[in-house]
């Protein structure tokens, strides 16, 4: 199967989840040691490496965001059950019953 | 996020929004520091005192500047520009500023020094006010912080004095 193009719904909420959560995290983190070391190129160096990190999490679509495929329903199982009307013949009705 | 860019644009996005935060909160994080700077100046010689020749006066001095602008120095500065500028009030203009010597300071190890020189640009008055004048040495500075507003300040000292006659 392989890595797919697309990631599913759940994926998808998770990712940018984990993308805000990892990002602050980073940034407090970065910051405070920053600030108690008095360098600010310290600061934004682990924030830098905070940013990579968070892309390699969040960016490739890992098999991990993809447990939850839709299902769509097979055409020949489809076929079995009656369509639904049309929207064009529905309004035609309510037209007529006027 | 169903795609590979719009993943990295989010990410991008938000990661800079958040340098930005952080930056705004290491620029505020300067509030915190109190400087203390002390500054003295010594005139050890008037070098020489003329007339020009265009009739305004000029003046060569040999100071001995002694500074410790350490505490200007945070975590978020950059660099300090420092010049030492004579002050004077001359009936024309209530206050004529000459700078005299100037520098810039990396860090704050270079912070705390004592130079020794002759007035690095020229002492010259716009006129013939200079015998006898009362001037005050004011070391003036510029914080520029790696991020945030510029911020300038000042030490004036008082009490020194030209002599009456030029030499």
């Amino acid at each position: 199967m392989g890595i797919a193009l697309y990631m599913d719904w759940q994926g998808q909420k998770l990712v940018e989840q984990l993308m805000q959560t990892l990002l602050v995290s980073f940034a407090v983190v970065a910051f405070l040691i920053g600030y108690m070391l008095g360098s600010f190129q310290t600061m934004l160096l682990t924030y830098a490496g905070g940013v990579v990190f968070t892309a390699l999490v969040t960016i490739p679509n890992w098999p991990v965001y993809n447990r939850n495929s839709l299902n769509w329903l097979d055409p020949s199982l489809a076929e079995k059950y009656p369509k639904p009307l049309s929207a064009n013949a529905g309004s035609k009705k309510k037209s007529t019953k006027k | 996020m169903h795609s590979f860019g719009y993943r990295a644009n989010a990410l991008l996005t938000l990661a800079i929004t958040i340098l930005a935060f952080m930056c705004a909160i290491a620029s505020f994080s300067d509030n915190f520091n109190s400087p203390i700077p002390t500054a003295e100046v010594q005139v050890l010689n008037i070098n020489w005192f003329q007339k020009k020749p265009d009739g305004d006066d000029e003046v060569s001095l040999t100071l001995n500047i002694s500074a410790d602008l350490q505490s200007l120095f945070t975590w978020n500065t950059k660099q300090v520009f420092v010049f030492l500028a004579a002050e004077y009030e001359t009936p024309k203009n209530s206050l004529n500023q000459i700078s005299l010597w100037d520098g810039i300071i990396p860090t704050k190890e270079h912070a705390k020094f004592l130079i020794h020189t002759t007035n690095k640009y020229r002492f010259v008055d716009q006129g013939s006010n200079l015998r006898g004048k009362d001037f005050n040495l004011t070391l003036h500075w510029h914080v520029m912080p790696k991020t945030g507003k510029m911020s300038a300040n000042k030490l004036v000292m008082t009490g020194y004095r030209l002599p009456e006659t030029y030499r």
